[in-house]
């Protein structure tokens, strides 16, 4: 399905591509040229400030964003803190300034750039969400001890159910409780996230690859932190193979393990960035065309899109649990079935990429 | 390629926020939550069991009864019985009693009334031998009043006497 979109993504963009140098060569005589794929990789990508909407043509209209901290360290400056409103419009302060949102020092010297982002603000949003969130159905288990779940216990209840039954139980088995924590937040951190994502206005959190790049890294420490002697030994020693091809077998089944978190990071990437992309592309036609008469079709095209979204990023959310569930399964099972659990869960990696 | 280069400031806020949030959900959310879900499904599954057990309870408690019922009943009948059985014989009884004691008084009147009859009986006997003695003794008297027809008499008598 998402193969789909993006392919479709990819014919509906060859226009755009194709019109590209003559709206370069138009830009001398029409300042205000649009270019959807500058448009949409700005929407997707990471920003030092949140742009709502800009009022009026780009050069002098009012811009509604909001100014976030930049914090950066350079090795020779030292630390140094502002708003990032002081670099707006290519300005430089305290020797940085902005190139394509890239925080650059004048001088050319290295600069650590630890900004509150638009993505970083977002995701301190979700933080604070999902705190909120889950305190209150945890005070609603304090307040109504054993009896029947209410207003938002009972809205998330049956989901935490299903991720303790139907992804851990069955994927970990019996040692499954010292995982749950785990699974839970990253479930409903990618699902807020994804969430997030898709108001007006939102972050594209988890389309960015930083974000899911730790999220599987801390997936994969986990895994290896949790493996037993079997896991190791089906790495190693792989029954059933013989030594004479184990110098072959063992590179094979370490790249395994690296690319088991590498499938995940691509998967959510791909996914939520591709459904913005999407998204942002249909309502791209009505500015492409210049035509209000396109209108209808864009949204109603975009708002099935986004619907379908709603469901991706449930199901993301299940599947990167799933897998990270399943990945830990494999690492801490007892016996030599596990050969078997492994061997599924590479076989379902790229079934799951495949399908959506 | 700025899409697919992680940036490294927000690896870092990520992996900050992310443990934070990790711990603190772990800590004030997913543990009270998932305790208190186990000990709801274990209230639960003991109430149930508990239910299964009382009806259980109920079952035997409702054998027990009707084999008490039936007990009860079984003695009930075998009281009657005996009382049935108990008042036959007393009427039996009464009645044996009654005929005896008729018989007895009808064999007592019998008795009585034979007594009576001797009795009467011996009187009329006394009396006639009184009156015959007294007719003999006046007759005696008259024929007497002659010495020889005394003389007759005592010869008789001693003729009489002889031959005994």
């Amino acid at each position: 399905m998402k193969r789909l979109l993006i392919a479709l993504f990819c014919i509906l963009s060859l226009p755009v591509f194709a019109n590209e140098p003559a709206s370069t060569q138009a830009e001398a005589t029409d300042k205000e040229a649009f270019s959807p794929g500058e448009m949409i990789l700005h929407h997707i990508s990471d920003s030092h400030e949140w742009h709502f909407a800009t009022l009026g043509d780009e050069e002098h209209g009012t811009h509604l964003t909001l100014p976030l901290p930049v914090i950066a360290y350079q090795p020779t400056k030292g630390l140094s803190v502002f708003s990032s409103s002081r670099l707006a419009h290519g300005q430089s302060y305290n020797g940085l300034k902005l190139e394509h949102e890239h925080l650059v020092a004048e001088d050319g010297g290295h600069v650590y750039d630890f900004s509150i982002t638009k993505n970083v603000a977002s995701l301190l949003l979700s933080a604070l969400l999902l705190l909120l969130v889950f305190t209150a159905v945890a005070r609603g288990y304090g307040k109504n001890r054993n009896g029947a779940p209410r207003g938002i216990q009972s809205f998330f209840e049956p989901i935490i159910v299903f991720v303790r039954d139907e992804v851990a139980k069955k994927s970990i088995g019996p040692k499954y409780e010292r995982y749950m924590p785990y699974l839970l937040t990253i479930f409903f951190f990618i699902w807020f996230n994804n969430l997030l994502g898709l108001m007006p206005g939102g972050a594209n959190l988890t389309g960015n690859i930083a974000v899911t790049l730790t999220l599987a890294v801390l997936t994969l420490i986990i895994t290896l932190a949790s493996s037993n002697k079997y896991y190791w030994s089906h790495i190693f020693a792989t029954p059933g193979v013989p030594k004479a091809l184990l110098p072959i077998m063992i590179p094979v089944e370490l790249i395994g393990v690296v690319v088991k978190p590498f499938s995940l990071m691509v998967r959510l990437f791909a996914n939520i960035t591709a459904g913005h992309i999407v998204i942002l592309s249909f309502i791209s036609l009505i500015f492409i065309f210049r035509s209000a008469a396109v209108s209808p079709v864009s949204i109603a095209f975009g708002l099935f899109i986004n619907v379908l979204e709603l469901l991706v990023a449930i199901l993301q959310a299940y599947i990167f649990t799933l897998l990270t569930a399943m990945y830990i399964g494999g690492a801490v099972e007892e016996h030599h079935d596990a050969d078997h659990q492994i061997g599924g869960d590479n076989a379902a990696a790229p079934a799951h990429g495949h399908a959506h | 390629m700025d899409l697919i280069t992680p940036n490294l400031g927000l690896i870092f806020w990520q992996l900050v926020v992310f443990l934070l949030v990790l711990f603190l959900l772990a800590k004030f959310a997913w543990k009270p939550i998932l305790t208190s879900l186990r000990e709801r499904e274990d209230s639960i599954e003991s109430a149930l069991r508990m239910a299964d057990q009382a009806k259980l309870e109920m079952q035997q408690l409702k054998a027990g009864n009707e084999k008490l019922l039936t007990e009860a009943r079984q003695e009930r009948d075998k009281i009657m019985q005996e009382a049935g059985q108990m008042a036959n014989q007393l009427i039996e009884q009464a009645k044996n009693k009654a005929t005896e004691e008729g018989s007895r008084m009808i064999m007592q009147a019998r008795e009585a009334i034979q007594n009576e009859k001797n009795s009467a009986l011996a009187e009329v006997k006394n009396t006639a031998a009184k009156l015959s003695i007294d007719i003999a003794e006046r007759i005696l008297r008259r024929e007497l009043t002659d010495p020889t027809a005394q003389q007759q008499l005592v010869n008789s008598y001693l003729q009489e006497v002889k031959l005994n």
